[in-house]
């Protein structure tokens, strides 16, 4: 395995505006090693999301290098990219974004579906995953039948199943209250734990305590980069769930 | 992949049930009225192509003029300007194989209780073999009965049905034509109706010179009212329809410019063109029909680029998580695919059904043939795949960060 996950080299990106290009990201530069535990922060408008959207193979950078888990992606063709996206990125994002019509089975099995595993299979993995997750009782609920912690937990066990290098979280307590997100903290720490690169993104400093790593941004730039725990450190919190998640994966 | 996709393309369309049947209605009246309209419109070109064949082919009818007297001009076929040695002068001409006189008319005809009154055609052995008609039962008069203008008689199965009844076997029996005794020959085949709805089976046939002397009293002995003729093929009939004229203008001392006491009607062409007008007629039908199908496609490309708008986050979220371009469209266009093709098949039974319907309630012969149905089937899939490529092909191209903050 590669030892970095993440290589970012002087990228730029500019929106196109009515009033002539504007700078959204300005010459970034980010090495992050693998089993790392980084958050990325900053107010709105420093060019954090655009950042994640970046790593998350979502956009495109207009100049610079982007090389994840040692593949050139900043200008890999369409398909390649979705392969990329379901293969070695796992989403975790600020509303879940679980599939409303779908039982909680088919939502986290639904990557497997795209990288081709036949049926039993992914209905195998996707049980797995729930039941590391705690969920294991509701697997033909459906998203609205649960709570936001729980479904944030869904949306973490659908970003594991494709067993990815990454996970990329975008402001994943947002929507929850403190004891849910202390919650939802705590089994990321436990999956770092475990060996799996997170990078998340957050405004708030609590949050971003949690992580090994905290990568500040400023009008487009990175101002901050303080490491604050040895990779692999992280502090996991006395209630560890039974089975380790890799385990599962 | 594709059978997950199919579940999920079932899925999506029991997620808005009303909806999803709407958009199949339309579907399933297009289908259904192209099924039923092709039903209807190919039974009836089947039932005039076989009037036609009952008819003969490559025939001519020649009729008399109209009698004139003092100006007025009466019906055509009266006058008694045709006789048997016009038809013996055709029987001559290139390209005819085959000459029958006609003469005609109706008569009261009884058997032992039973009365009926129908169509007496006397003629020669020549006109069932022009005609095609054959016989069921017994056997047909000869040259000798026209020679010596015996009273036998050949009788179609309305007769047969109206005046013996099912448990006489009519062959050998003697009716009263006109008071005179006949003894039954034979029982023609069935023919069924002419175009003009008139029922060929109600006829009875009887040597030409027994009609002339006995049944019909002519003004002038040896006059027939028809002579038909049958060419030797589609291709000659042009060249024996000059002929006929020609032949006929020279043996009536005819003039060039003035009136022929005679017309010859070509009865392939008439028929002809009645099969033309329903064909037209079916064709017209199913392009009507074909029009609802259009609008029915339109509706699902209404009901896709709906739904798309309304799941463009979905769509975020299946990108990011790795669903490339094509999975998506073909996600949309199975869907689409999905509807048209059960909307289809609903609309193929209700066809179907529907034209069983028309034939018991209206009698009117339908044919439903698996090339129709399976047109129908074709047509409504692709409109599936032609209506839906467009929708689909708008969520596949959705940029996946717009998507997914789409609210």
């Amino acid at each position: 395995m590669q030892k970095s996950v993440i290589e970012v080299s002087s990228l730029y990106k500019d929106y196109q505006t009515a009033a002539g290009p504007f700078p959204v990201l300005k010459d970034v530069n980010l090495h992050i090693e693998n089993g790392d535990y980084v958050a990325i922060m900053g107010p709105s408008g420093s060019g954090k999301s655009t950042f994640m959207n970046i790593l998350g193979c979502l956009d495109k950078p207009s100049k610079g290098q982007y090389v994840l888990d040692g593949h050139p992606v900043a200008n890999m063709e369409q398909n390649a990219v979705a392969q990329v996206r379901n293969k070695t990125i796992g989403f975790v994002f600020q509303g879940f974004n679980l599939l409303a019509r779908s039982s909680l089975l088919d939502n986290v099995a639904l990557p497997l579906v795209y990288a081709g595993v036949d049926k039993a299979e992914r209905h195998a993995r996707a049980k797995l995953l729930l039941e590391k997750v705690g969920l294991a009782n509701y697997l033909n609920s459906r998203p609205n039948q649960i709570s936001g912690g729980q479904q944030q937990r869904v949306a973490i066990a659908r970003a594991l199943v494709n067993k990815p290098s990454l996970i990329l979280a975008d402001e994943p307590t947002g929507n929850l209250d403190s004891v849910t997100s202390e919650e939802i903290m705590t089994l990321f720490s436990e999956l770092n734990q475990e060996g799996i690169t997170i990078v998340l993104v957050t405004h708030e400093t609590d949050i971003a305590e949690h992580a090994s790593r905290q990568v500040r941004f400023l009008d487009g730039r990175i101002v901050q980069d303080t490491r604050t725990r040895e990779i692999g450190t992280s502090n996991t919190s006395s209630k560890s769930i039974a089975i380790p998640i890799s385990e599962a994966i | 992949m594709f059978t997950a996709m199919l579940g999920e393309a079932w899925h999506a369309m029991g997620a808005n049930r009303l909806r999803t049947f709407l958009t199949m209605l339309g579907m399933v009246i297009g289908v259904s009225a192209v099924v039923l309209m092709m039903a209807i419109g190919q039974g009836a070109e089947a039932a005039v192509k076989r009037s036609i064949s009952a008819m003969g082919s490559n025939l001519f009818v020649i009729l008399s003029g109209p009698p004139t007297s003092g100006g007025a001009r009466s019906a055509t076929g009266n006058a008694p300007s045709l006789n048997v040695k016009d038809a013996n002068a055709i029987s001559d001409l290139d390209g005819v194989v085959g000459v029958a006189p006609v003469t005609m008319g109706k008569a009261q005809i009884v058997f032992g209780s039973n009365n009926w009154n129908t169509d007496i055609i006397g003629t020669t052995p020549s006109y069932l073999e022009i005609r095609g008609w054959n016989l069921s039962d017994g056997y047909a008069f000869s040259e000798s009965d026209i020679r010596s203008a015996t009273r036998v008689a050949l009788v179609g199965k309305t007769i047969v049905q109206n005046i013996f009844g099912d448990n006489i076997d009519p062959v050998g029996k003697t009716i009263r034509i006109k008071q005179s005794p006949f003894v039954i020959l034979g029982v023609l085949d069935s023919k069924g109706q002419t175009l003009d709805g008139r029922d060929q089976d109600d006829t009875i046939i009887v040597p030409l010179t027994t009609a002339q002397r006995k049944l019909f009293g002519n003004q002038l002995p040896g006059s027939v009212r028809q002579i038909i003729v049958q060419a030797e093929s589609d291709n000659t009939m042009p060249m024996v329809e000059e002929g006929l004229n020609s032949l006929l203008n020279q043996r009536h001392n005819i003039r060039e410019g003035s009136d022929s006491d005679f017309y010859v009607r070509n009865l392939t062409a008439i028929a002809n063109s009645a099969a033309e007008t329903t064909r037209t007629m079916s064709l017209l039908l199913g392009a009507i029909a074909s029009v609802s199908l259009l609008v029915g496609g339109i509706g699902i490309m209404n009901i896709m680029l709906v739904s798309v708008t309304e799941r463009t986050r979905e769509i975020g979220i299946r990108m990011a998580i790795g669903a490339r371009q094509r999975d998506i469209l073909l996600q949309f266009l199975l869907e689409a695919i999905v509807i048209s093709i059960v909307g289809c098949l609903i609309g193929i039974a209700i066809g179907v059904g529907g034209a069983i319907m028309v034939n018991i309630i209206t009698k009117a012969e339908i044919i439903i043939s698996a090339n129709s149905v399976a047109i129908a089937f074709g047509v409504a899939a692709s409109i599936g795949v032609f209506f839906g490529f467009y929708p689909a092909r708008k969520a596949a191209m959705l940029n996946p960060i717009e998507a997914l903050r789409y609210q």
